[in-house]
C-alpha cells in the first residue's frame, strides 16, 4: 500500500514510546516508583508528556477509536503514576506533624476558640447546675461513664477511683479503652457530623462540657477538686485539646456548608474540609499520646504534686508547639 | 452500541497540571461496595491474627479475659482507623479490596493526591457507615432516651450520609465531597493492530467514490470498526449482514468477499473523513448536514 492515512503514520511513529512507557507504567503499578531503575524514572516524565501530545493530537486527527481510548488510557495511567501521591510516608507524616498540623491550627484559631467556648460554656453550666442540685448528675452523665460514681457514693470511694491500683494487664486495658472511650468517639463525631451543618458538632462539645461540668460539682462537694484536676489534667490537657480540635473542624465544615462565600457550596467544602481534616487527623494523634499518659503515667503516679507539674508540662509543651512548629517556612513564603 | 453509551456517561475528565484533559470512567457503585467488604474482611482477618495468640496467652497464663478484650479494642481501632489511610496513602490512592477491583482514588481537579485528602476523605468513615449501621442495628446506643419519632429522623439522616454515593453521579460520598476526591475505575486499554494498515497488497482493492463515502460519518466508522475488531462467535455472519448493508446503501457492485471489503470500506471511509476532520469539517453521523 503506498498510499498510507496521516492518522496510521502517526501511529507507527510514535508507537514504540508508547509501547515504552507502557511497560514503564506496568512495573511502576506492580512494584511502586521506587522499584524503577534510576535512568527509567529519568524517562517517565519525557514519555508521559509525550503520550499526552500524542493524546492530544489523536483526538485531532485520528477516527480510529482503539488508538483514542489506548492512549487516553495510557495517558491516565502514567499520570497517575506521576502525579499520585507525591512523597514517601515517611515524608509526609513528618512534614505533616511538622509543619501541616500546627500550621493548620494557628490558621484556624479563631474556630478553635469558638470550640473551646462551646466546651467551656458546658462545662460552667454542668459545674452551676449540679452544684445547685446533686441530682442533675446523673441528667448529665450517661450510666456507662458514670461507672457507679455519682452524687450517692461515699468520698472514699470517689477518692479510690483516682488512685487506681498499678497492674500490667491494666496498663493495655485502660489504654485501650481510653481509644476507644467517650472522648475519642466525641471527637470523631463531633468533626464527621460537621457535614450536618456544624450543629451537633456544637452539641456534643457542649454535652461533653456538661459531663465534665458534673464530674466537677461532684468532687468539689466532696473537698476532692484538687485531686480530681490532678488525676484529670496530665491527659486531660492533651485530650480535651484534642477534642476540641475535632470540633473545631466540624465547625469549620459547618461554616464551609452554610455560609460557602463566593464558592460553589461543595467546592467550599472540600477546599475546607480538607484544612479541617488536618485538625482532625492531629487531633487522634494527640489522643494517642493522651492514652499513653491515662494508661502509663497515672497509673504509676499517684504524687498530686507531681500529676500537675506533668499537667503544666503538656500545656507548655502543646503551646510551645502550636504556636512555634513550622513557622519559618510560612515566613519564607509570605515574603 | 449500548454499552459504550453507558461508559460515556460515566466518564468524567480531570485537567492534568499539564493542561490537557484526560477521561476516567468513574466507579460504579457496585464495586465501590466490593471493594469496601473486602478490606472490611481483611481488617477482620487482622484482629483475628492479634487474637489468636492473645487467647492463647491468657488461656496459658490464665490472665482473664481482660487481656483479650483489651486487645482486640486496640486491635480493631488501629486497624480501623489507620488501614484506609495507609494504603492509600502507600499505594497510591488504592486499598487491597480498590486494587482487586482495579479502582483508584483520583483528585477530583486533577491535580496530584494529597496526603491531606486521603486523610480527610477516610475521617468520615466513622459517621458514613458505622453510625448509620449502629443505628440500624440497635438504635438504643446512639441516640439513648429519644423519643419514637427523633429516632425515626435522625436514622433517616444517618441513612442519607451513608446512602449519598447512590445520589449522584459521581458516586461520592461525604468523604470524597470534603477531600475533593474521586474513585474511578483504574484505566486500562490495549493497543490493537491499526485496522487500516492491514490491507492486503493484492491491486484487487476495492475503491470507492467520495459521493459513496460520504454516506456514512465518524458515528458508523466507529461501529464498523467495534464490528472488525470483535472476537466472537457468529462473526462470519454479522460481516456478512454489515457487508451486504453497506453494499446495498452506497450501491457498489462487486466481487470481493465481506471481510476483505469491509476493511477496504473502512480504511477508505477514514481516510475521507480524517481529511474533512483536518479540514474542520468533522462529519459525526450519516445524518450529519454540511452548512
Amino acid at each position: 500500500m503506498s498510499v498510507s492515512l496521516k492518522s496510521a503514520a502517526f501511529r507507527a511513529e510514535r508507537e514504540g514510546t508508547w509501547r515504552e512507557l507502557e511497560a514503564l507504567v506496568d512495573a511502576a503499578e506492580r512494584r511502586g516508583v521506587a522499584a524503577l531503575a534510576a535512568h527509567d524514572v529519568l524517562r517517565l516524565p519525557a514519555l508521559y508528556r509525550g503520550a499526552l501530545s500524542s493524546l492530544s493530537v489523536a483526538r485531532a486527527i485520528s477516527l480510529d477509536r482503539n488508538v483514542v481510548e489506548y492512549l487516553e488510557s495510557l495517558a491516565a495511567r502514567a499520570y497517575l503514576v506521576v502525579h499520585g501521591t507525591r512523597r514517601h510516608l515517611r515524608q509526609a507524616i513528618a512534614d505533616f506533624a511538622l509543619r501541616r498540623f500546627p500550621a493548620a491550627v494557628r490558621a484556624l484559631r479563631w474556630h478553635l476558640l469558638a470550640a473551646f467556648g462551646l466546651l467551656a460554656a458546658g462545662a460552667a453550666t454542668g459545674l452551676a447546675l449540679t452544684l445547685s442540685d446533686p441530682e442533675r448528675f446523673y441528667a448529665f452523665v450517661g450510666e456507662a461513664y458514670a461507672q457507679g460514681r455519682g452524687p450517692t457514693s461515699s468520698t472514699a470511694s470517689l477518692r479510690q477511683a483516682l488512685y487506681a491500683p498499678v497492674d500490667a494487664t491494666g496498663f493495655l486495658k485502660t489504654f485501650a479503652m481510653v481509644l476507644l472511650n467517650h472522648n475519642t468517639r466525641v471527637g470523631l463525631a463531633a468533626f464527621g457530623l460537621g457535614f450536618a451543618g456544624g450543629v451537633p458538632t456544637a452539641l456534643l462539645l457542649f454535652a461533653n462540657g456538661l459531663v465534665l461540668g458534673a464530674f466537677a460539682a461532684l468532687y468539689h462537694s466532696r473537698g476532692l477538686s484538687l485531686e480530681l484536676w490532678a488525676w484529670l489534667l496530665p491527659h486531660g490537657v492533651t485530650e480535651l485539646f484534642a477534642v476540641v480540635l475535632c470540633g473545631a473542624g466540624g465547625l469549620v465544615l459547618g461554616q464551609a456548608l452554610v455560609f460557602p462565600g463566593r464558592d460553589e457550596r461543595l467546592r467550599s467544602l472540600s477546599i475546607r474540609g480538607r484544612e479541617a481534616a488536618v485538625l482532625a487527623i492531629g487531633a487522634v494523634g494527640m489522643l494517642f499520646v493522651a492514652g499513653l499518659v491515662e494508661g502509663i503515667f497515672r497509673q504509676l503516679v499517684h504524687s498530686v504534686a507531681a500529676r500537675y507539674a506533668v499537667a503544666a508540662a503538656f500545656a507548655a509543651l502543646w503551646t510551645a508547639y502550636f504556636t512555634g512548629a513550622g513557622r519559618e517556612r510560612t515566613r519564607r513564603v509570605r515574603r | 452500541m449500548s454499552v459504550v453509551v453507558e461508559t460515556d456517561a460515566r466518564r468524567r475528565e480531570l485537567v492534568t497540571p499539564e493542561g490537557v484533559p484526560i477521561q476516567f470512567v468513574v466507579a460504579p457503585a457496585g464495586d465501590r461496595v466490593g471493594a469496601l467488604l473486602l478490606d472490611l474482611l481483611l481488617i477482620g482477618l487482622g484482629v483475628a491474627v492479634v487474637l489468636i495468640p492473645l487467647i492463647g496467652l491468657a488461656a496459658a497464663a490464665h490472665a482473664g479475659a481482660d487481656l483479650v478484650v483489651a486487645g482486640a479494642i486496640l486491635a480493631v481501632f488501629l486497624l480501623w482507623t489507620f488501614y484506609f489511610p495507609f494504603f492509600e496513602l502507600a499505594w497510591q490512592g488504592q486499598t487491597p479490596g480498590k486494587r482487586k477491583l482495579r479502582l483508584r482514588v483520583v483528585d477530583a481537579s486533577g491535580g496530584p493526591l494529597r496526603a491531606e485528602a486521603v486523610l480527610a476523605r477516610n475521617l468520615t468513615r466513622e459517621a458514613e457507615l458505622l453510625l448509620p449501621l449502629m443505628a440500624l442495628t440497635g438504635g438504643e446506643s446512639v441516640f439513648p432516651d429519644a423519643p419514637g419519632m427523633a429516632r425515626l429522623v435522625a436514622l433517616a439522616w444517618l441513612l442519607v450520609f451513608g446512602l449519598l454515593p447512590l445520589f449522584n453521579r459521581d458516586r461520592l460520598r461525604v468523604g470524597d465531597l470534603l477531600a475533593g476526591t474521586l474513585v474511578v475505575r483504574q484505566p486500562e486499554a490495549v493497543l490493537l493492530e491499526d485496522l487500516s494498515a492491514a490491507r492486503p497488497a493484492s491491486a484487487s482493492v476495492p475503491t470507492f467514490t467520495d459521493a459513496q463515502l460520504d454516506v456514512y460519518g465518524i458515528y458508523e466508522l466507529q461501529v464498523l470498526e467495534q464490528v472488525l475488531r470483535q472476537q466472537v462467535p457468529g462473526r462470519g455472519a454479522a460481516l456478512d449482514a454489515v457487508a451486504a448493508k453497506i453494499r446495498e446503501k452506497i450501491g457498489w457492485e462487486g466481487p470481493a468477499a465481506s471481510e476483505p471489503f469491509l476493511r477496504a470500506f473502512y480504511a477508505a471511509l477514514r481516510g475521507r473523513l480524517e481529511h474533512r476532520m483536518l479540514l474542520g469539517r468533522r462529519r459525526e453521523d450519516k445524518h450529519h448536514r454540511d452548512r
